[in-house]
């Protein structure tokens, strides 16, 4: 593979670590504008950890992960009364707030000689752990996809299990959750410290990937194109907004062609896309469909 | 304390154009309870159809204006088609990203009509600006102000005091409802998706003329100022989208004196996410229900 396609394939791990994030919310009924901040919070924390205080990248990306969950969480009880638009403003808010913030911020050490460390709009340089230990392209993927593979699996899990059961229930209906007996409040700061974690660990793979990090990077588009790749998808399964990343960066990488009219071109698809399946391509249904093929399947062959 | 004063005035100046942008934003997302995040880019790509006209043609200025409305209300009858209507009204996400990727859409054909960074806007009418004691006033923010206020006495009394307007308020209550009392839903989202565009149109118009100047960036700008100006002022309160879009521009002008550029914006997402967990309902919208009152309402 050249170092074109494993940069695109890698954009789409670490991308897809941002649109499970937002799907996780997505299961509890609530859109999130916010999920950049926590991709770009924990970028900026795991570059420090790495290149400021020369941590390995395991501590990095654990520190990163950390720091986005427990301020996702901050969030989470600060806007535990708001629901449908005014928590989708309040977290784009929350957003803007923290990567306005991060363009302010200067915070420089010096290592070996040379000044290291956030520099407000001048972006964040030299997160050169990837060039220190001399790891390639490659193996840096196979990080990120065993990483996303490891989400991945929790998360199908989870949707296994009885909290998957309960993070749906609150979606369709949280007032009949709560009369079922069940503390809706510490589900809900559950899950948005959960989706905080999963946007971390693809900010925090993000920042040694580029090697530098800029607060222009995590907008608004950011986060609203996350919440697409749910869509798109599906919000049938976790598998959903995968799909949805793949289609985005793939289709939209394959029809460079047209260069100029892709959004045109994109834009329409994904809006007839969405007339006729307003759940996504993996929605519950197809995917209820889908597993009971399978099973049916197994029993045949038992 | 003069400056202060006069930062204040310059404040409400600038936040007489979020006010306008409010204006729509109430109506669509308060009254309609509609998330249309292509509302912004709907106002540029009409605006930009219409200095397209004045860049190619050099035709007059009213012309400019009428084809910037007329366009408008036509983006807007299109996202309203494809985004709103054709998806059912359940699926609150998918017309929400739905309208979402249509944003992206019209603002690359805005980019393709006029590809360069900046163009002249012409104005309607030329003025200046008078001062009253010290202070200074800029005469066609001041207009604007004017503009937005008879705009919210206008939809006042349509919303209000008309037969359309009980119809609008019936249909986004419940469609189902009013569908059983004989009103044609379709037909009324389709007619408050053209008002509400005409409204932006007349907005984006006064904006632009008094800025002189259009730029690609002008979608995004409106969604977040007008978005803003709506929370602060309360969700579906018409004279709220005026006191939210005065105390932004406010807020804005104090934080760009006192402390610089960067904490400009700074400070107005701090004021909203501030205003929206200590008072979710804005300064002048209904408390949001309480749970109790939820559950009331389903029984």
């Amino acid at each position: 593979m050249d170092d074109y396609v494993i940069t695109v394939l890698s954009n789409i791990g670490m991308i897809s670590f941002i649109a499970l994030s937002a799907y996780l919310l997505l299961l509890t009924g609530e859109i999130s504008f916010g999920q950049q901040a926590y991709f770009g919070l924990s970028a900026y924390a795991a570059g420090a950890a790495t290149a400021m205080f020369q941590m390995p990248i395991w501590a990095g990306i654990l520190v990163g992960a950390c720091a986005a969950g427990i301020i996702a969480m901050v969030v989470g009880a600060l806007t535990l009364q708001l629901s449908g638009l005014y928590f989708s403003v309040a977290t784009l808010a929350f957003a803007e707030m923290a990567r306005l913030i991060l363009l302010i911020v200067e915070i420089q050490v010096e290592v070996d000689g040379e000044m290291v460390g956030p520099e407000g709009a001048n972006k964040f340089h030299g997160i050169r752990w990837m060039f220190e230990r001399d790891i390639s392209l490659a193996e840096f993927m196979l990080l990120i996809y065993g990483l996303l593979a490891l989400t991945l699996i929790s998360l199908l899990l989870v949707e296994r299990s009885r909290l998957g059961s309960v993070l749906r229930m609150l979606g369709s209906d949280d007032l009949l959750a709560e009369m079922q007996g069940l503390n809706t409040v510490r589900y809900r700061i559950l899950a948005v410290g959960a989706a905080g974690v999963i946007a971390g660990v693809g900010g925090a793979l993000y920042a040694h990937f580029t090697t530098y990090v800029e607060p222009q990077f995590f907008n608004v588009m950011l986060g609203v194109h996350a919440l697409a790749y749910g869509l798109i998808g599906g919000l049938g399964t976790a598998f959903g907004p995968l799909i949805g990343v793949a289609l985005d960066i793939g289709f939209l990488e394959a029809i460079r062609f047209i260069q100029g009219y892709r959004m045109i071109v994109f834009g329409g698809l994904v809006a007839i896309l969405l007339i006729f399946m307003p759940r996504g391509i993996l929605d519950e249904e197809r995917v209820h469909r889908l597993k009971a093929v399978f099973s049916r399947r197994n029993h045949a062959r038992a | 304390m003069i400056d202060f004063v006069q930062n204040t005035v310059d404040g409400m100046m600038f936040g007489s154009s979020y006010a306008l942008l409010a204006i729509g934003f109430t109506i669509i997302f308060g009254v309609m309870r509609r998330i249309n995040l292509s509302f912004g880019a709907t106002i540029m790509l009409g605006a930009y159809i219409g200095t397209w006209l004045h860049v190619q043609h050099q035709v007059s200025v009213w012309i400019v204006a009428l084809t910037t409305l007329t366009s408008t209300v036509l983006v807007g009858i299109y996202v309203e088609r494809l985004c709103f209507h054709a998806i059912r009204r359940s699926a609150v996400l998918a017309s929400m990203v739905s309208s979402f990727v249509i944003w992206m859409q019209l603002e690359e054909a805005a980019i393709h009509l006029l590809p360069e960074r900046t163009y002249a806007f012409p104005a309607l009418l030329a003025a200046g600006s008078f001062e009253l004691g010290p202070f200074l006033f800029r005469a066609e923010q001041t207009s604007m102000l004017v503009l937005a206020m008879i705009m919210v006495g206008v939809l006042h009394v349509l919303l209000y005091r008309t037969r359309f307007g009980l119809a609008l308020r019936a249909v986004s209550e419940s469609s189902l409802a009013a569908a059983y009392m004989g009103i044609n839903a379709a037909w009324v989202t389709l007619c408050a998706f053209a008002l509400v565009s005409l409204m932006g149109g007349v907005a984006g118009y006064a904006i632009l003329s008094t800025d002189a100047q259009i730029t690609p960036f002008f979608g995004l700008w409106a969604t977040f100022k007008g978005l803003i100006a709506m929370m602060l002022g309360g969700m579906g309160s018409l004279p709220g989208a005026i006191l939210g879009g005065l105390l932004l521009g406010v807020v804005e002008a104090h934080a760009l004196w006192y402390l610089g550029n960067e904490y400009k914006d700074l400070s107005a997402y701090l004021l909203l996410f501030g205003m929206l967990v200590l008072r979710p309902g804005g300064l002048m919208g209904q408390r949001i229900l309480s749970r109790e009152a939820l559950a009331f309402r389903r029984v």
